[in-house]
């Protein structure tokens, strides 16, 4: 009886959920007819500050101080990962007849690598540099250029990994990341009329050099989010891959 | 012709998002999980939100399940060297 | 017309099949993919109903300013949606390998609160 608790429990709620839910949407205006007084309001005020996607606009600009929390969300989310997945002395112990080996890789797999970290990080820059123009922006320019560096796992190994790693430089990576978005911010301050508002020329739209902080800001949330997601998945990789000792030699 | 894409691809998100649940093995589960990911992405994509889809497809395609496959590794090594230990508690 | 309300649907049969597995879920992995899944459904509605039927992207790199397009405010909060649903995910999945290491057991059923656990060595 105890174990089926949850699951009539579960059914009720969902049953009343799917009624209420699906009640509440069925109201909603029909998709796609709905009217977008903010969403106006937002496209006329990107083109203010010649920014020709205006989704950035959004995030970076208008809601720029909501996208700082977001980014502390993410930096105190990677380092709480980062602590509970340390290892232990113990762990460390009982793991002792493995190692982190270059396990067996195909040679395809390797070659696949190397081709395409250079095309990878091309792409990652772009997508970065361009968030302003085209779709794109620091958080998904961050991911691509975090996974390039996985390829480099795949077409080297880990100790290749493992090395740049401890040198600190991911660790560095993601402290700038965060204090750049907050320096630009106190820029602002300095230089402009408030924290985070533009203090550079915003430049003729549609242009490379142009929305002002944006790019810079996109450049400094890619560092964070690309150094966050290496450091996690790192830390997962050092958990989840050993190999005996004597098939790593 | 807009229109049926973005019907199929709202009918295949809800079919791969059934499937993701219902794929009780967790390591196969991550798979469908990346699947999921990628027509999620492509529905945003009809759903004219590049910049969403972007990011939806390599967080949700590519960093999630990597993540996924390996703490379902490490989960697996933890759990066999209790039982080789035999100090799990037995289920009631 | 089947698109006034399909994408409404989807996104709520989506929180719904996640909701159903979170319940039935026997492995603490399985756990935290479906509570992704709950969450996706979340990206679906808000895109829903930021989108226009004739709308393009809001992305004014090569079309005029007075196109009709999706809304941008609803697109930016999806984003924050997706970024902060993986850090979640992340540190969940990192929760969850601790309880391994600790409890040696993912199955949600075998992991009987501490406090029971306690409980019970007071007693034997």
């Amino acid at each position: 009886m105890r174990r089926q608790l949850p699951l009539v429990l579960g059914v009720l709620g969902g049953a009343a959920l799917a009624v209420t839910g699906f009640r509440a949407l069925a109201a909603l205006p029909g998709a796609g007819h709905v009217p977008h007084p903010y969403g106006e309001r937002a496209v006329a005020d990107a083109f203010h500050h010649d920014t020709a996607n205006a989704v950035v606009a959004v995030t970076l600009d208008q809601r720029g101080f909501d996208t700082l929390g977001e980014e502390l969300i993410l930096l105190a989310a990677a380092i709480g990962t980062v602590l509970l997945l340390r290892r232990l002395t113990a762990e460390a112990e009982e793991d002792a007849p493995h190692e982190y080996g270059p396990g067996e890789i195909f040679e395809g797999v390797r070659l696949v690598g190397y081709v395409l970290l250079p095309v990878t990080l091309l792409v990652g820059g772009y997508v970065v540099l361009h968030g302003h123009l085209s779709p794109g922006g620091g958080f998904q320019g961050g991911t691509v250029l975090a996974s390039a560096l996985y390829l480099a796992y795949l077409a080297a190994d880990h100790r290749t990994l493992e090395r740049l790693r401890t040198a600190g430089l991911l660790d560095t990576a993601e402290g700038l990341g965060a204090f750049g978005y907050v320096a630009i911010g106190l820029a602002g301050l300095v230089a402009g009329s408030g924290f985070l508002a533009d203090w550079l020329p915003t430049g003729t739209v549609r242009d490379l050099r142009s929305s002002g902080t944006l790019p810079l800001l996109n450049v400094s949330i890619a560092v964070e989010v690309g150094a966050a997601f290496v450091l996690v998945v790192a830390k997962f990789l050092e958990q989840a891959i050993l190999v005996p000792r004597e098939e790593a030699s | 012709m807009n229109a049926w894409i973005l019907g199929v691809l709202l009918v295949l998100t809800a079919v791969t998002a059934t499937a993701v649940v219902l794929t009780r093995d967790p390591g196969r589960q991550a798979a469908v999980l990346s699947a999921y990911g990628l027509v999620l992405g492509m529905t945003m994509l009809a759903l004219a939100a590049p910049d969403v889809a972007l990011s939806q497809i390599g967080v949700g395609t590519a960093a999630v399940p990597l993540i996924v496959v390996l703490a379902i590794a490490r989960c697996e090594r933890a759990t066999n060297r209790s039982r080789e230990r035999g100090d799990r508690s037995e289920p009631r | 017309m089947t698109l006034d309300w399909l994408p409404y649907a989807v996104a709520g049969w989506v929180f719904l099949a996640g909701c159903y597995g979170l319940v039935t879920s026997r492995h603490l992995v399985h756990t935290v993919v479906c509570l992704s899944i709950v969450q996706s459904s979340t990206y679906l509605l808000l895109l829903a109903i930021g989108w226009t039927r004739g709308g393009t992207a809001p992305v004014y790199a090569d079309i005029g300013r007075h196109r009709k397009v999706a809304d941008p405010v609803v697109q930016a909060m999806t984003l924050t949606d997706i970024v902060v649903g993986a850090a979640v995910t992340a540190l969940l999945l990192a929760l969850t390998v601790q309880v391994a290491k600790r409890r040696g057991s993912v199955d949600p059923r075998e992991l009987r609160s501490l406090e029971e656990e306690s409980r019970e060595e007071r007693a034997g």
